[in-house]
């Protein structure tokens, strides 16, 4: 689509523009309607109307952290699709989500963890847990590190973990109460505050990841070509896992388990820009920010008053792309 | 002492593989000696022998009330939901042809379980109360099941018929999509469903009763008998597409016959036990490792250590953390992962 470098500066910034826009729609629209002068006015005099309110607490901090989950797990999500050559991979996919629920559901359960910044570390701990296990039962047996093999083993340790998670809650109704709702994946009613002390990670991986796409060219091609050229495959892929858990864990952290976005939207960028990193990544990060922002804002109008939970949303876009790709066949 | 033996009936004759005959033997009595040992232990303890005369009704009173109404129908229920998911992970492992196939990971359980939770929410009322009987319950997991696995199957149609592993994968994507929209719904819903249906997803026998039994038990021993007609099929099935067609079969409409049967037998289960995992993918893998992968006698050993798995499974979920009840699927999650880690591993030569 985009060949050209300067056709595809071009687009990333269209891209930008199109973030700025969804954010300012995300502010704006909703149950209760606000226009933009409301939105300046919040700042400049604030009168502590239900209004101003609605504004400074909770659309803003809702649409700086849909932006922030969706790049965050589309680039999680490339970088996964490209270390492991499989299109399928996600977090989601490959149990990530299901850890950090599980560790999550751990801490509330045992040690009475109601704090958001104890959330924080659990969802790390258990998403990095997930992608370590899972990572390696991919890579035992004859044939190595198969995509398939990864799927399933994904798709196996996502069953233990929800299935320990859902009978721990059934121990605890008090428990479900409490974590029902971060189990769904929203990014409505976050503080802020819980972006502010995940942000360090994220900013972390997002500028490491700009720094990925280079070393993961010359990794695509082969393993043995990659090494003959004189890179550390090794400390490419690792580096690549530290990414994946920072920025998977993190918006997990934040928003809860929300699928299908690191499926999606890395397809989309390399149908855009080709199979070059250097650009995958940046693509994905704008694309995935679009692709959460208007989700979030379709949550809302779908069943109002009631909100749909943005995580049923991306099911109901990802799905049916999964089975587009699961179709079309994994080794293509 | 020759491996089979023959037997011959009027004019039709059987092989009878006589190491098989005994592990199903074997097996068959170590089950009802472990249904004895679970029907005697709980908070009432009863003695084996007592047990047997508490089933025949010459017990006490509290033993006879207590081992036939409380818990012999969980302990029926356990075997025959066992059993059902053993025989429904070796059909689709044989037409999959993918030793880690399980009901499960294909997303039928996924299928039951939005099923059943949408029906507690669209028939529970501001009161929590179900307007309906709960008893219809089941029949909504079943359908749920029996939707799905048609949903999957039909996806996975391409030009080149079913290919065994898009019927995984796809398994595993939809599955994901239902069950954000079952979290959903026991989000929308109110807490008390969110609880119930928790416990179901996770699996569950506690609080079976004898009507449920009377429904699964011909459901299951209906399915098990035409499982038996279709045996030689499923063993066609296993040679992979070109050599089954070559061998005169009719792949794809067999496959789709087995997988329906696949289908009806883990919706069977889960509809009445839950969302217990992992029993499907373990019980043929240990069942192939004794008895060899035909599947005359690979169905009937899985059934039984399908059954013996979840006996146990609920065995030490009702008395390990005794007066708490852990739901038995916490317990086969945490002898299947293992297992499956065990799986992978043992693929490396």
């Amino acid at each position: 689509m985009l060949s050209k470098p300067f056709s595809k500066i071009i687009g990333i910034v269209f891209g930008l523009l199109s973030v700025m826009v969804l954010l300012w729609a995300s502010v704006i629209y909703g149950l209760t309607y606000i226009t933009t002068s409301d939105v300046i006015d919040s700042f400049v005099r604030f009168d502590e109307s239900n209004q101003h309110y609605i504004i400074q607490d909770t659309r803003i901090p809702r649409a700086l952290i849909a932006a922030a989950v969706g790049s965050s797990l589309a680039i999680a999500g490339a970088i996964m699709q490209g270390l492991t050559k499989n299109p399928l991979a996600s977090p989601s996919i490959f149990g990530i989500n299901a850890g950090a629920s599980f560790f999550v559901v751990i801490g509330v359960t045992f040690f009475g963890i109601t704090s958001i910044t104890g959330f924080t570390w659990l969802a790390f701990l258990g998403a990095a847990l997930a992608a370590v296990v899972v990572y390696s039962l991919g890579s035992v047996g004859s044939e190595g590190l198969t995509p398939v093999k990864l799927t399933l083993a994904g798709a196996a340790i996502a069953a233990l973990f929800s299935s320990l998670t859902q009978g721990m809650l059934t121990l605890n109704e008090r428990s479900l109460d409490q974590v029902l709702f971060w189990l769904a994946g929203a990014v409505q009613g976050r503080d802020l505050d819980l972006l502010v002390s995940v942000l360090p990670y994220l900013i972390v991986g997002w500028v490491a990841s700009l720094f990925m796409g280079k070393k993961m060219n010359v990794l695509m091609m082969g393993e043995d070509v990659a090494a003959g050229l004189g890179q550390n495959t090794i400390l490419v892929k690792l580096s690549g896992a530290v990414i994946i858990v920072l920025l998977a864990g993190g918006a997990v952290a934040i928003a809860g388990p929300i699928g299908f976005i690191g499926i999606i939207i890395p397809h989309i960028a390399r149908w855009l820009v080709g199979y070059d990193y250097r650009w995958v990544i940046p693509y994905s990060a704008v694309l995935g920010a679009m692709l959460l922002l208007m989700a979030d804002i379709g949550a809302r109008y779908l069943i109002m008053p009631q909100e749909v939970p943005i995580g049923v949303m991306t099911a109901f876009i990802g799905a049916p792309f999964f089975i587009y790709i699961a179709r079309r066949g994994i080794n293509e | 002492m020759s491996r089979h033996r023959s037997l011959r009936i009027g004019k039709s004759s059987f092989l009878i593989d006589t190491k098989a005959t005994a592990i199903i033997t074997g097996l068959t009595i170590g089950m009802v000696l472990l249904m004895i040992i679970s029907l005697g232990i709980g908070q009432l303890q009863v003695w084996p022998i007592d047990v047997v005369k508490a089933v025949f009704g010459a017990g006490t009173d509290i033993q006879n009330l207590t081992v036939q109404q409380f818990r012999a129908p969980r302990i029926v229920l356990s075997v025959f939901a066992g059993a059902a998911l053993a025989m429904s992970g070796a059909i689709l492992q044989g037409i999959i042809r993918n030793p880690l196939a399980s009901p499960d990971i294909i997303g039928i359980t996924s299928g039951a379980a939005l099923a059943t939770v949408g029906f507690l929410t669209v028939f529970s009322d501001r009161g929590n109360a179900l307007t309906v009987s709960i008893h219809w319950m089941p029949l909504a997991s079943l359908i749920g099941a029996i939707v799905m696995g048609i949903l999957v199957y039909s996806l996975a149609i391409t030009r080149n018929g079913v290919q065994p592993l898009k019927l995984v994968l796809i398994g595993i994507g939809l599955a994901a999509a239902l069950e954000a929209i079952t979290t959903m719904l026991m989000l929308l819903g109110p807490i008390f469903t969110a609880a119930r249906a928790n416990i179901w997803l996770t699996g569950s026998v506690n609080g079976t009763n004898w009507s449920e039994i009377q429904t699964i038990v011909p459901w299951v021993l209906g399915l098990t008998l035409i499982l038996f007609l279709l045996t030689p099929r499923l063993n066609i099935q296993e040679l992979g597409d070109e050599l089954a067609k070559n061998a005169g079969a009719f792949v794809q409409r067999d496959r789709l016959i087995l997988l329906f049967v696949s289908t009806a037998l883990a919706g069977g289960a889960v509809a009445f036990a839950g969302g217990i995992s992992f029993v499907g993918l373990m019980a043929p893998h240990m069942a192939r490792r004794l008895v060899g992968s035909a599947f005359g006698s690979l169905i009937p050993t899985a059934a039984l250590i399908g059954g013996i798995i979840v006996l146990i499974a609920d065995l030490v979920a009702r008395t390990a953390f005794a007066p708490l009840e852990v739901p038995v699927g916490v317990f086969t999650a945490l002898i299947g992962a293992p297992y499956f880690i065990y799986l992978l591993f043992k693929s490396k030569k």
